[in-house]
């Protein structure tokens, strides 16, 4: 029973006097000991750096599918890759309004849909008070059913505000205050261009992804699709919903077969166009953001087998350094576990050292692109099992690296190593 | 006391050392026989090459006799494995070097403490008996110094500390004012004696006449073997010098 008790016992002691004897040894050779965690520490960062970017960003995207939900379908123009069209300019591969004709009756998996046009560069004025450049979109009375964008005031469009091309509009809660318009500006009239807009509702914003768009004001303001094509010639688009997540991808070869029909496109010739969802995007995200880590996880790897190399350098120098130490302790009687144990312990303490200055340089990095303007990384941050992972990491390689040199030193003759110089 | 000076500690029966260099067979020691009782003062006399230093390691269980029986506090020593042999060292042996092996690092508490770590028993009063040792030895006030704030002799005395502290029943000493001033030696050989007195048992290694005057026993060593063994009273080469002090103190 006491001997049970005893060899954990004699494990802690060891592992304690070892962490401290460690420690000391780290504190007085500290440059060495820079130069030989370097190699970890570069690993470590970069690999938490990294983990912390793509964690970021899946978040915002996360945040994104959650507005728009799971069944979303987005259809836009787009050149194929091949083909005669590849070359094509953007208006002759823009959606016309009747092209969607008639898409609910031939897509059976399809619930509902929204052309979405955008009219570009308008000057929206309230009294005295302008704001220049704003993209005006138009929408039909379904998107409301399809991006959850709350109207926190007011009301959303009707059908009837399409067919009868009402001149009313949906704006933003910051162009309001923009605009030094009432908080509650339901009512009030503002100027697009020359025509005159009644607001109708107050639309909440999306939280923010603008992937490279640039950090400048943006301000949004909605009125109907039909409203549009008085402001001028719109590029269009569309949103689509499943009927379920189920049948998203049957939907989105629907939408496909339908649009190649109303769009005549030979059978022979690429989609002059693009049926995308969320689901596909989080896919390719996770194919992308797979091969990031694992080319991260070579360069890590690299960096901690030459981290791992220069942890047995001074491990060996240490050990032969010591060896009267280690003559002696093998005099009064240390085992050959217990030193190999202490050499063991310092080599782990080393890279568990080398894993925290390098964990502390992540989280600098993580810091920085986080700050950095147009990248849509300010929700990047180093999640915990990123962390444990890297001292995992730091403390196999300790183990690994170490072994040799401890093994050496638990193999000193004391004699021997008592007459060393 | 008379009847635990009865107790047998050390018994060599035909050890021998051979070392193999090349093809050459080296024997440091060539069948030595030797018996140690408790509290004896034993002073192993010899040239360099003589086999002093092979057989206090062999005597420390450092080092391995090639053939024989070696026998301490009763326990057969020569078929003990390293890990037991490791055990006998931290329980049963304190060792003195001629160049103190102190820790750098360390502080005095700590260089005294060290072979508590390695014991199965001392552990959790490591600190109550390396204080106790080192009041023994002289150094109370010095528990917190670092080894280069003592001067060779404190040294010394930590390093005997260090030696005594798991309760030793042989202190081996190695030439152990080999680097020390013969004042300081002086101080330290009187530590010796109380020890001696106090019934540990000694053993010192040494080449000089002077350390060697303090033992009880005489073993003088050549090529390996014991040519002569006998009480310091009687032992021929000690008179002798004895004579030569005197007649050089009479001219």
């Amino acid at each position: 029973m006491r001997a049970l008790i005893r060899a954990p016992i004699v494990f802690f002691q060891l592992s304690y006097q070892s962490v401290y004897l460690a420690l000391g040894q780290i504190w007085t050779n500290k440059t060495r000991s820079i130069l030989t965690t370097i190699g970890i520490v570069i690993g470590v960062a970069s690999v938490t750096a990294v983990i912390a970017a793509l964690t970021g960003l899946k978040a915002k995207i996360l945040t994104q599918v959650e507005t728009f939900g799971t069944n979303t379908i987005f259809v836009f123009p787009r050149r194929p890759e091949k083909g005669p069209m590849r070359h094509a300019s953007w208006w002759t591969i823009r959606f016309l309004p009747e092209h969607l004709d008639g898409l609910l009756e031939h897509c059976p998996s399809v619930e509902r849909f929204s052309r979405i046009g955008s009219v570009g560069r308008h000057t929206v004025r309230y009294g005295e008070w302008s704001v220049e450049n704003i993209d005006v979109t138009g929408i039909e009375s379904s998107y409301h059913e399809i991006e959850s964008r709350p109207v926190v005031l007011g009301r959303t469009f009707s059908v009837i505000d399409d067919m009868q091309v009402r001149p009313v509009c949906l704006i933003d809660p910051k162009l309001r205050d923009k605009l030094h318009l009432d908080r509650d500006c339901i009512g009030q009239s503002i100027l697009i261009g020359h025509n005159r807009f009644r607001i109708v509702g107050v639309i909440e914003r999306r939280p923010e992804l603008r992937l490279g768009e640039g950090g400048e004001e943006y301000y949004e303001i909605f009125i109907p699709f039909r409203t549009l094509f008085k402001l001028g010639k719109p590029w269009i688009m569309a949103f689509a919903a499943s009927k379920s997540a189920e049948v998203l991808e049957e939907a989105q070869g629907e939408i496909k077969f339908f649009l190649r029909r109303t769009r005549n496109i030979k059978p022979t010739e690429p989609d002059t166009f693009r049926v995308e969802s969320l689901q596909s995007a989080l896919e390719t995200f996770n194919k992308i953001a797979l091969i990031v880590t694992l080319v991260a996880g070579g360069i890590v790897g690299i960096s901690l087998l030459v981290g791992g190399v220069g942890i047995m350098n001074i491990m060996l120098v240490s050990v032969s350094e010591r060896t009267r130490e280690i003559g002696l302790r093998k005099a009064v009687g240390a085992k050959k576990s217990a030193i190999l144990t202490q050499f063991l312990i310092e080599s782990v303490v080393l890279c568990f050292f080398g894993g925290l200055v390098g964990v502390g340089f992540g989280q600098l990095l993580t810091m920085g692109i986080a700050n950095i303007p147009r990248v849509e990384l300010d929700m990047a941050y180093i999640p915990l099992w990123a962390i444990g992972l890297s001292f995992g990491f730091a403390g196999s390689v300790g183990i690994f690296f170490g072994m040799f040199p401890a093994i050496k030193a638990a193999r000193l003759d004391p004699i021997e190593a008592l007459r060393h110089e | 006391m008379a009847n635990k000076a009865e107790k047998r500690i050390i018994r060599l029966e035909n050890v021998t050392r051979i070392y193999k260099v090349g093809i050459e067979r080296i024997h440091a020691l060539d069948g030595i026989d030797l018996e140690l009782r408790e509290n004896e003062y034993v002073a192993v006399m010899g040239a360099s090459g003589s086999g002093k230093s092979t057989l206090m390691n062999v005597m420390g269980c450092l080092d391995r006799a090639s053939s024989g029986y070696y026998e301490l506090d009763g326990q057969d020593t020569t078929k003990m494995s390293d890990a037991a042999l490791a055990r006998v060292r931290n329980e049963r042996i304190g060792f003195v070097f001629q160049s103190f092996e102190l820790l750098g690092r360390l502080s005095t508490l700590k260089n005294v403490e060290m072979p508590l770590i390695y014991s199965r028993n001392g552990w959790w009063s490591r600190r109550k008996r390396a204080k106790n040792v080192l009041e023994r030895v002289g150094l109370g006030d010095r528990i917190k110094h670092k080894p280069n704030q003592l001067s060779g002799g404190e040294k010394q005395r930590v390093a005997i500390a260090r030696a005594l502290v798991c309760n030793p029943s042989i202190l081996l000493a190695d030439e152990p004012t080999g680097n020390l001033d013969s004042k300081t030696s002086e101080g330290i050989l009187e530590l010796f004696d109380r020890l001696h007195q106090e019934g540990q048992t000694i053993i010192i290694v040494t080449h000089e006449i002077h350390v060697a005057r303090h033992a009880k026993r005489i073993i003088h060593m050549r090529d390996g073997r014991i040519y002569s063994d006998l009480p310091r009273e009687q032992d021929s080469v000690f008179k002798a010098t004895i004579q030569n002090d005197l007649q050089e103190e009479q001219a």
